[in-house]
C-alpha cells in the first residue's frame, strides 16, 4: 500500500503549515548565519502554493508536484525558490504517471530530487546545506526500500536521517551559501536550509505514512 | 522596529510605485512581476543591459535604469534575490535584437535565479551573456566559500557598460568590458551599526556601542571580524591596505575611487572617510583619475561605508565620463 494524490495533496499542505509555524524560528536561524529571510522566504512561497494546488482538479501526482515548483521558483527568490523549487520539479518528473506511491518510487524520487540539487547548486555533503538533511534521508529511504521495509517505516526511517543530518550541521564549517562568508564563524549554528529539508521529511512521513 | 513604511509586506511594491510616480520621465515600472525599465525601451539594435537583486540596496539597482547605464532593473523582495519569471520578463521587455547582458552579484541565490532565467529567455531566442561581479576581498578564501561577494565594483560596472552599449557595442565586447572592470576592481566595506529587515521586525545582528564590524557585506550579513572602534582615518587604513595589496594597486596606477555609504551614515562622514582615502593613495602614489563619494550601494539603515577602487584605462575613463541620465546618476544631459 502506497500513498496517493489526496496523500500527496496533504504533505504538500503539512509542510506549508510547518513552515508557517516554524517560520520564526527559520529566520532566526538564518540571522546566525545568513541574512535573516529563510522562514519568511518560505513562508511567502508555501503560503502562495495554497490556493494553487486547491484549484488543481485532475488529482494527477506529478503535476500537483510541478505546480508547487513552479509557484516556489516565482515567489520565493534567494537561493531557497530556486533550490527548493528544483527539489518538487525533479519529484515531478520522478513521479510522472504514479498513482501509487510505494517505498522503491518515493526513495528514487527523493534520491533524483537530491542529485538534481546538487547539481544546481553545487554543494557537497559536509557543505552546511539542506544537502546534509536530504542525502542521508534519501539514503535510509533506499536501504529501507531494499529491505522491503513498509512506506510507514521507511519514512520515519527518513525523517530521522534528516533530522540527524541536521544536527550534525551544527558544528560544520559552511562553504556554500552566504553563510559560507563567515568561514569558522559559521560552526556552532544549525543550518537553516537543512532545518527546512528536514521540515519536508517530517511532513512527508506524516501525510504519505498513512497510505491508501 | 522603528521605520517609515506601512506594513512591512508591502514595501517593495509601495517603494516601486513611488519610484514610478516620481521619475516617471525616465523609466516605466512593472508591478506584476517586479522590474523597473527604460521608459524608450526596448531600444532597436543596442544591447540590453539588465542587472538586478534584493531590495534594500537603492539606489540600486532601479536608481540606475536610465540612458547610459541599465536598460531593465529587477528588484526582489528586501535582500532576496529576484525571481527567474521576474528576470525573464524584464529581459524579453528591454531586448533590442542586439542580445542582452546580466550583471549579475555574486551571491548563490542571484546566480541561481539569473542562470534559471537566462536558460529560459535562450529557449525564447533571445542572446544572453551573464557576467558575475564578485570583487569583496573581505571573503579571503573563495575556494572553500561561495566565493567573493558583489559590491561597489556592480555600480560602477553598470555605468560603464551602459555606456558602452548606448555607444552601439557588440554584446560580446559590452560583456568583455564588464569583466575587464570587475577584475580591475576591489572592495571592502564595515559597519557600525546594524539594519534591520521589515519582515524580520529587529536587527540583523547586534554590535555594541564601542564596536564595528569588519568585512561587512551588503544584507546586514555579519562580516569576518569584530573590532574595537576607530578613528575614521584608522578604518580607511585598514580597508585601503587590504584593497590596495589585493590587487595589487601599485605606484602609478590610476584609478576611479569610490566612497560608498551604507544607508544610515551622512556624507559629512563620507568625506571625513574621502579625505583618508585620498591622503592614503598619494601615499602610494595612486592617483584618483575620477571619483563617486555618496549612497549607491546600501543596506537599509546600516550605518558605515566602503571603499571601492577600479583601475582605470582610457577607454574606460570615456566610458565613465559619458552621458548618464538616471535617477541615480547624472550628468552629460
Amino acid at each position: 500500500m502506497g500513498a496517493g494524490y489526496p496523500q500527496c495533496l496533504a504533505m504538500v499542505r503539512g509542510f506549508a503549515k510547518a513552515v508557517a509555524a516554524n517560520r520564526d524560528y527559520l529566520t532566526d536561524l538564518d540571522a546566525k548565519i545568513g541574512d535573516a529571510d529563510h522562514g519568511i522566504n518560505m513562508d511567502r512561497g508555501m503560503t502562495a502554493v495554497l490556493p494553487k494546488v486547491a484549484a488543481l482538479t485532475d488529482e494527477d501526482i506529478s503535476g500537483l508536484f510541478r505546480t508547487v515548483a513552479m509557484t516556489l521558483i516565482s515567489t520565493v527568490g534567494g537561493a531557497s525558490g530556486p533550490l527548493y523549487g528544483t527539489v518538487f520539479l525533479q519529484l515531478s518528473t520522478s513521479l510522472k504517471g504514479e498513482v501509487d506511491v510505494g517505498p522503491s518510487e518515493w526513495a528514487a524520487a527523493v534520491t533524483a530530487a537530491v542529485e538534481a540539487v546538487q547539481s544546481r547548486g553545487k554543494a557537497q555533503p559536509g557543505d552546511k546545506t539542506m544537502v546534509d538533511a536530504l542525502l542521508p534521508a534519501a539514503a535510509a529511504l533506499r536501504q529501507h526500500s531494499e529491505q522491503g521495509s513498509s512506506l510507514a517505516e521507511a519514512l520515519a526511517a527518513a525523517t530521522k536521517a534528516a533530522h540527524d543530518g541536521m544536527e550534525a550541521t551544527i558544528p560544520l564549517v559552511a562553504r556554500k551559501g552566504r553563510a559560507s562568508y563567515l568561514g569558522e564563524r559559521s560552526a556552532g549554528h544549525q543550518d537553516p536550509g537543512a532545518t527546512s529539508s528536514w521540515l519536508l521529511m517530517q511532513a512527508a512521513e506524516e501525510a504519505l505514512a498513512k497510505g491508501n | 522596529m522603528k521605520k517609515l513604511i506601512n506594513r512591512a509586506e508591502d514595501v517593495v511594491r509601495e517603494e516601486l510605485e513611488g519610484f514610478a510616480a516620481a521619475h516617471s520621465d525616465r523609466v516605466k515600472v512593472s508591478l506584476d512581476p517586479y522590474y523597473v525599465m527604460r521608459a524608450d525601451a526596448p531600444v532597436h539594435g543596442k544591447v540590453a543591459v539588465v542587472s538586478g537583486g534584493g531590495s534594500g540596496h537603492e539606489p540600486m539597482h532601479g536608481g540606475f535604469v536610465g540612458m547610459g547605464m541599465l536598460d531593465a532593473a529587477c528588484p526582489g523582495e528586501v535582500f532576496t534575490s529576484p525571481t527567474p519569471d521576474q528576470i525573464l520578463a524584464a529581459t524579453k521587455a528591454v531586448s533590442g535584437g542586439a542580445g542582452v547582458l546580466h550583471i549579475v552579484k555574486n551571491y548563490t541565490g542571484d546566480i541561481l535565479n539569473f542562470e534559471m532565467a537566462a536558460d529560459l529567455a535562450k529557449e525564447d531566442g533571445i542572446q544572453v551573456e551573464a557576467v558575475v561581479t564578485n570583487d569583496d576581498v573581505a571573503v579571503q578564501d573563495s575556494l572553500y566559500t561561495a566565493g567573493r561577494r558583489g559590491v561597489g565594483i556592480t555600480v560602477l560596472a553598470e555605468k560603464i557598460c551602459g555606456a558602452a552599449a548606448e555607444a552601439g557595442r557588440p554584446l560580446a565586447e559590452v560583456a568583455e568590458l564588464c569583466r575587464k572592470v570587475n577584475s580591475n576592481g576591489r572592495s571592502m566595506g564595515m559597519a557600525l551599526t546594524s539594519c534591520t529587515v521589515p519582515a524580520a521586525g529587529k536587527p540583523t545582528f547586534e554590535l555594541a556601542e564601542d564596536e564595528m564590524e569588519i568585512g561587512i557585506g551588503i544584507h546586514g550579513e555579519p562580516g569576518r571580524e569584530r573590532r574595537k572602534l576607530a578613528t575614521a582615518d584608522e578604518i580607511v587604513e585598514l580597508l585601503a591596505t587590504t584593497v590596495v595589496d589585493d590587487l595589487p594597486y601599485r605606484s602609478g596606477d590610476k584609478v576611479l575611487a569610490f566612497v560608498n555609504g551604507m544607508g544610515g551614515t551622512p556624507l559629512i562622514e563620507l568625506y571625513v572617510a574621502y579625505r583618508a582615502l585620498d591622503r592614503f593613495l598619494k601615499g602610494r602614489g595612486i592617483t584618483i583619475e575620477r571619483n563617486l563619494v555618496g549612497p549607491y550601494i546600501t543596506s537599509l539603515e546600516m550605518a558605515g561605508m566602503s571603499i571601492t577602487l577600479l583601475k582605470l584605462d582610457d577607454e574606460m575613463v570615456r566610458l565613465w565620463d559619458a552621458p548618464v541620465n538616471t535617477p541615480g546618476l547624472r550628468w552629460g544631459v
